[in-house]
């Protein structure tokens, strides 16, 4: 099987210890309402090494970080400070009949997780477990094996596992970021881990390469560029590397993948007038979808693919408004202000994102489409623009110029939590959160 | 109005000229010779070539001075931005009448290629001011081929808020920047 990246994972097998997730639904460890108002205290404390060797020995301490670090990215739990705990790592049991639960739950911790690391025949094996520690219960236990090098992926797999156990939902921890940065004097597309770790130059057109946009299978990236003279859309396809290009006349804007279809949309001028157009996902044109003189720009998909968010001037100022394709019906969703653009619709369906500038601010607003019900997430803290959803739509990413430059930054889903995601030379812009994409 | 400004170019220069060349030749002195056929005397010569050389230095400063003509003008073209209000792409009065010029210039060097390249300011969304930056280099493209210039000597790009030519925050360079550009291609 091809892979996204030359790095090549070692196969990783895992055996399911016990319990079926079914047997949580009794119990609600999140409210999904709300589920940043309360962080659930978690600990974690350091790896144990099962077999007291080196290896072992120098893996436990920054494995255990690593993992605490990913969960706490969630925005779920409140890491609880190590030092607080009544617990030896090397002389304290891992598994549920050897922990002393009243451990944990004195030091406030209502989930544990605890960790335990062997060198087998060169290759390093990890046991993993969620435990409930008010009612001392195993919630997922997961071995793993694997090279030692490859010790980020078995996190990424336990925190989908956590999370899926917890929020019914795997997260985000197999999905990337593009995003636009202009560090080695040009606009060119990045990607990194979700975490903002692993980055790297995806484009070098010594242009201004802008705009990336993710089709649903995370295979091909659309994004723009001028580096042939007008700007325009181009598809690339990341196994292969090849590229298509979309060749139209006049402008071309803010290319949208269709979910789960190998067909985007863009705004193309080549009609006369500024429209939003259908085309495959070689960059061929199927038909036109907007139909208004003036500004359309800025689609954003439903993630059924029945609908676009999109931003158009018809009433004179730039406002977002949502198109069903198949009756072809247009109703205005923004109402609120009179600088409305950037919409991004949740992978969740019932949310969209946008952004509103007024005042001589810019910053990032979501709205529940069927209560349009605006709501501000930055305030005071110059612009924020591009907000972009993670795909299972609990955190948001943006770029910010909080802290003078334009930077990247992440959010919840309800504007908690804001911190900048990386640190690079330039400006960084156009965030854009790709689905889970398995390695 | 655009043949004018020839006309009185051509009338500057080219008269003084010709008075030059007329004068050297009515210095021509009346050798006094008695001959029927009047026969090319040394000094007929000289005046002659003295003739012939103040003519052609006439028509060397008239081309120096219409080809200076000529790049004031293509440099007054290109140097001349036309600028907008914010979130507008309609033309003011004052561009109109930068455009009016423009359009002179290119009705007279016919043949003239350029493109209009449009732009915003930093405030907005990049998507949206790619699209507003169109905007602008086409409203200012139709204004010429109203005016009599051919739509395929004109070609349109936007820049978005790229291309800022006053990288400062302040409403002073905003109003730069919002601008189109005219750009000679041939």
């Amino acid at each position: 099987m091809m892979r996204l990246f030359p790095k090549r994972c070692a196969i990783l097998i895992f055996f399911l210890m016990l319990m079926p997730h079914g047997a949580n639904a009794e119990i609600k460890y999140i409210d999904l309402t709300n589920p940043f108002l309360r962080k659930i205290p978690m600990a974690i404390p350091v790896f144990q090494s099962m077999g007291n060797q080196p290896t072992e020995l120098s893996q436990v301490g920054p494995f255990s970080n690593e993992l605490k670090d990913m969960l706490d990215f969630s925005g779920y739990f409140k890491m609880l400070d190590r030092s607080s705990f009544l617990h030896d790592p090397q002389k304290s049991g891992i598994t549920r009949s050897t922990i002393n639960f009243q451990n944990w739950t004195t030091v406030g911790a209502e989930l544990l997780i605890t960790g335990g690391v062997r060198m087998e025949g060169g290759q390093m094996v990890t046991e993993l477990r969620l435990f409930d520690t008010f009612k001392a219960k195993l919630l997922v236990g997961k071995r793993y094996r694997g090279r030692v090098e490859d010790r980020r992926e078995v996190v990424k797999r336990f925190c989908s596992e956590v999370l899926l156990a917890l929020t019914g939902h795997a997260g985000f921890f197999d999905s990337r970021l593009a995003f636009v940065s202009n560090g080695t004097g040009n606009k060119e597309i990045y990607m990194c881990d979700f975490d903002g770790k692993n980055v790297h130059q995806v484009t070098n057109k010594h242009s201004i390469t802008s705009f990336p946009a993710w089709s649903s299978n995370g295979r091909y990236l659309a994004f723009t560029s001028y580096d042939r003279g007008p700007v325009q859309v181009i598809i690339k396809d990341l196994q292969t590397m090849a590229e298509s290009r979309v060749r139209y006349k006049g402008v071309q804007i803010s290319p949208a993948w269709v979910p789960n279809r190998f067909e985007l949309t863009a705004t193309l001028s080549n009609g006369g007038d500024q429209e939003i157009y259908l085309l495959t996902g070689k960059g061929k044109m199927i038909k036109r979808l907007t139909n208004s003189r003036g500004i359309d720009v800025d689609a954003s998909w439903s993630p059924d693919g029945k609908k676009i968010a999109f931003v158009s001037k018809r009433s004179g100022r730039p406002q977002i408004y949502i198109k069903e394709i198949n009756t072809g019906r247009v109703q205005r969703l923004t109402f609120e202000g009179n600088y409305n653009t950037q919409p991004c619709w949740s992978p969740k369906g019932n949310m969209i994102a946008y952004s509103s500038m007024a005042q001589g601010e810019i910053n990032i607003f979501v709205m529940d489409i069927e209560r349009n019900d605006p709501i501000q997430l930055t305030s005071n803290q110059r612009d924020n623009e591009a907000p972009s959803w993670s795909p299972d739509g609990s955190l948001i990413a943006f770029s910010s110029t909080r802290e003078g430059k334009s930077q990247i930054y992440v959010m919840t889903a309800y504007g908690t939590d804001q911190r900048r995601l990386l640190t690079m030379p330039g400006e960084q812009s156009h965030p854009r959160w790709s689905p889970n994409i398995p390695q | 109005m655009r043949k004018n400004i020839w006309m009185v170019l051509a009338l500057l220069i080219v008269v003084p000229a010709m008075l030059l060349a007329t004068s050297c030749a009515k210095k021509q002195v009346d050798t006094g010779m008695s001959t029927t056929e009047p026969d090319m005397t040394s000094e007929d010569t000289m005046n002659a070539q003295a003739a012939e050389k103040a003519r052609l230095e006439a028509e060397r400063i008239k081309a120096q001075e219409e080809a200076r003509a000529r790049a004031a003008a293509r440099e007054s073209f290109t140097n001349d931005d036309i600028h907008f209000e914010f979130d507008s792409a309609s033309l003011t009065p004052q561009a109109q009448d930068l455009l009016s010029k423009k359009a002179g210039y290119m009705l007279a060097m016919s043949g003239t290629k350029i493109t209009i390249e449009g732009n915003c300011d930093e405030r907005g969304t990049d998507a949206y001011n790619m699209a507003l930056g169109e905007r602008r280099a086409e409203a200012a493209k139709a204004y010429l081929v109203n005016l009599g210039v051919s739509p395929s000597q004109i070609n349109t790009i936007s820049y978005g808020e790229e291309r800022p030519v006053d990288p400062a925050h302040n409403e002073a360079a905003w109003a730069k920047n919002r601008r189109d550009h005219f750009v000679i291609n041939n």
